[in-house]
């Protein structure tokens, strides 16, 4: 075991991955000799050569078209989108191409790529540096979509991820690259240093896609979160002083519907939360899933805490941001009813 | 503002529309064999002449002659003629189908044949072919089964793609033959990384990708040229000018004073405009390229100047924005005319072995429509509807388990 850093967490996954796979290769913007631009393929190219770590231009289609063609051909490549807010250009590459390949061709073909991507916000990035797309991928049928909150889950999850023969992307949430984040932007900076999930074990080991995680049990209502939001609502139930039960999705696809089922089935509540803004969101689809399977068992209406429906803004970065104040809202007018 | 200050929107337009006289003026065809052959391993800085002829082969005596003239065996040409004939007869009887009401949907390679012919035979059997939906005589010149395109085309229960894909937009990954998409361009980047892939594992195979001209508008060519060079892949990079998007004209996607194949100078890759209706020019140039690739020189960028003698499928009528005589006055000829031709020139065919040919050919075609309809048209059989939900992942997820039996009980099975 060690203490790891998300980035560290990460770094440690390609550096397994890259030694005991010679099909396995990373590519990506500034990922080859800088070691990319959050650190998180640092000294990979130096240790395991030019060609198993290297720059690619900056053209988002052009990197998953060729890891498309690089997966069609035996290999398993992962690449690194800079910024999720960038990979829109390859958008058609990951819905027409990446997504469908082994069902159009009836299995002849597959792409078995992993698209990492730093994502969300709290990071003062203004709108090209800080927004939550995950619902429009989880929309596309034959992608999975996974987004990490710890640095164990990031590091079981991306060796899974890369593992995995369907096309994967892969959600970092950056403002938890270094430390976890309550949403409290006016407390000091944390790290993971002596965080539980912080340990990790150097060699392999996988935490597998479509399982989630009970961060905390409780019995009162249900959260569910993922990413980022997993901190921020965790310290919200904890000022709340709730008995809530905190589920952290850690895919949204594949989704672990029983887990969610389980958890509403008994505390008859339930409020969702994520960074991303309200409508159209995942959100919607996970209320639209509850409702269908637990509508016997709700005891009030399911609440949604989002980013609003405005563009990711720089100035009112808090008052976008779903922090802790609106989830114990969101809590408290679930247990009203 | 002075009229003289006013600036004016240019939007070009072709030399003829319905109506007007057919107008291929402005088109240069320098004789055949006049052109230089560069010597394949060398420095693409001394080849940007190039882009700006056009290479050609069998001259008005259908005899091979210049630098590019390949060395073939006649029993190639053969097989190339016999592919080309083999997807011409197909293309009509299936067009045919489809008119009748038998499928839903066709797209012919018409005028366009020697192009995936002549590759087909002048690669490996490693080599993989990025196609467009115009390349069909890759595989008729492999010997794929044709009774599994027409089941394919039919979607029925036979269908080698389980009817999930519309006709013609086939896969074959044994014959080299990558899945077909109608998105156009968004595989020819994978062309390049499948090729990177080939070289990153030092194995010998190279890539062959194709665009039409239209489709170098995409995003998708420029960054795969760039990915291409940059990484010196080792593909075949083509574009198949066949003068027509549609009813779009090949002037809506480069200005006239320039030529598709010059678009490869800016990428630092060589590039060669050829004859795409002369089967030796097709393979000289495609047997140049693989040499330059096998040597790890990477890409080159082929434009094969070529004319869509049919429409651009079953749903639109060129008659309504072309001359109609436009076809018959292209002034490259016709590929299997061409070819034939030639083999006739030099004593290795005549019109009693064509006409044998075309019979045999046809009787084949014909057997394999009757086999694909004893199986059933399109909508007459189709695969188990459960093959709808599969392949979706590698592994179903729940939703498409419950999906799948939501459907079975809608269905009464």
């Amino acid at each position: 075991m060690a203490s790891m850093n998300m980035i560290q967490a990460l770094n440690n996954a390609l550096d397994i991955t890259l030694a005991s796979d010679p099909d396995t290769l990373v590519f990506g913007e500034d990922v080859g000799y800088f070691g990319g631009v959050f650190r998180v393929t640092d000294k990979l190219q130096e240790k395991h050569g030019l060609t198993r770590c290297f720059d690619a231009p900056i053209s988002e289609g052009g990197i998953i078209a060729a890891a498309i063609g690089m997966g069609a051909y035996g290999l398993r490549p992962v690449v690194e989108i800079q910024f999720a807010d960038y990979i829109l250009p390859a958008f058609d590459q990951l819905v027409s191409e990446a997504a469908r390949l082994r069902y159009r061709s009836n299995g002849e073909f597959w792409a078995p790529l992993t698209v990492r991507s730093p994502y969300g916000g709290g990071i003062f990035g203004g709108q090209t540096h800080s927004q939550s797309p995950e619902a429009i991928f989880a929309h596309i049928t034959g992608l999975k979509t996974v987004i990490p909150s710890n640095p164990y889950d990031a590091k079981g999850l991306l060796i899974s991820a890369i593992e995995c023969d369907d096309p994967v992307v892969f959600l970092e949430p950056k403002r938890l690259y270094n430390g976890p984040f309550e949403g409290r932007p006016d407390q000091a900076m944390k790290t993971w240093a002596g965080h539980k999930d912080a340990e990790v074990p150097e060699g392999h080991y996988t935490v597998p896609l479509g399982r989630a995680a009970i961060t905390r049990p409780g019995n009162e209502v249900t959260v569910l979160a993922y990413g980022t939001m997993v901190h921020v609502a965790l310290s919200a139930i904890e000022e709340s002083g709730l008995d809530a039960e905190l589920i952290d999705l850690r895919s949204i696809v594949p989704l672990d519907i029983d887990t969610i089922v389980a958890s509403v089935k008994k505390t008859g509540r339930c409020v969702i939360v994520h960074e991303a803004s309200r409508f159209g969101g995942f959100g919607g689809e996970l209320s639209a899933l509850i409702q269908e399977r637990c509508f016997y068992h709700l005891k009030a209406p399911i609440g949604r805490v989002c980013g609003w429906d405005t563009p990711y803004p720089h100035a009112f970065e808090w008052d976008y941001f779903p922090g802790p104040a609106r989830i114990i809202r969101a809590l408290n007018s679930a247990m009203e009813n | 503002m002075p009229d003289d200050k006013r600036l004016q929107l240019h939007i070009p337009k072709p030399q003829a529309r319905p109506g007007e006289p057919v107008n291929f003026d402005g088109l240069i065809v320098p004789e055949a064999g006049s052109v230089r052959r560069p010597e394949p391993l060398g420095c693409e800085a001394d080849m940007r002449d190039m882009p700006f002829s056009l290479v050609r082969v069998l001259d008005e005596n259908d005899c091979a002659v210049g630098p590019w003239a390949p060395d073939i065996s006649t029993d190639v040409l053969r097989k190339g003629l016999r592919a080309m004939l083999l997807t011409r007869l197909f293309d009509d009887k299936l067009f045919r189908l489809q008119r009748q009401g038998k499928t839903s949907f066709y797209m012919k390679s018409t005028g366009e044949e020697a192009i995936g012919a002549a590759q087909s035979l002048m690669l490996g059997q490693g080599d993989m072919c990025f196609p467009t939906y115009r390349v069909l005589g890759w595989l008729m010149a492999r010997d794929y089964p044709l009774i599994n395109l027409v089941h394919q085309i039919f979607s029925n229960e036979k269908d080698p793609l389980k009817g999930r894909q519309l006709p013609v937009l086939y896969s074959a990954r044994e014959y080299g033959f990558y899945s077909l998409s109608g998105n156009l361009g968004s595989r020819f980047g994978h062309a390049v990384g499948w090729a990177m892939a080939s070289a990153y594992k030092n194995d010998d195979k190279i890539a062959l990708g194709y665009v039409g001209e239209g489709t170098t508008a995409e995003g998708d060519f420029h960054e795969a040229l760039t990915f291409a060079g940059v990484y010196r892949a080792p593909a075949i990079l083509c574009v198949t000018n066949n003068q027509w998007a549609i009813s779009t004209f090949a002037g809506i996607a480069n200005p006239r004073d320039t030529t598709f194949a010059a678009k490869a100078i800016g990428y630092g890759i060589p590039g060669l405009r050829v004859d795409g209706n002369d089967f030796l020019a097709v393979c000289a140039a495609t047997q140049w390229a693989a040499e330059r690739a096998h040597a790890n020189l990477g890409s080159t960028l082929i434009e094969f100047f070529t004319y869509r003698a049919a429409g651009h499928s079953t749903s639109d009528d060129p008659t309504k924005y072309r001359p109609i005589d436009e076809p018959v006055h292209w002034p490259l000829g016709d590929p299997i005319l061409r070819l034939k031709a030639h083999l006739t020139v030099i004593g290795e065919w005549d019109e009693a072995r064509h006409d044998a040919l075309t019979a045999e050919l046809t009787e084949a075609i014909n057997a394999a429509v009757r086999e694909g309809e004893a199986v059933g048209t399109l909508g007459k059989s189709k695969p188990s509807v459960a093959e709808m939900f599969e392949g979706v992942f590698k592994e179903p997820d729940w939703r498409v388990i419950e999906q799948r039996q939501e459907l079975g009980k809608e269905l009464g099975l």
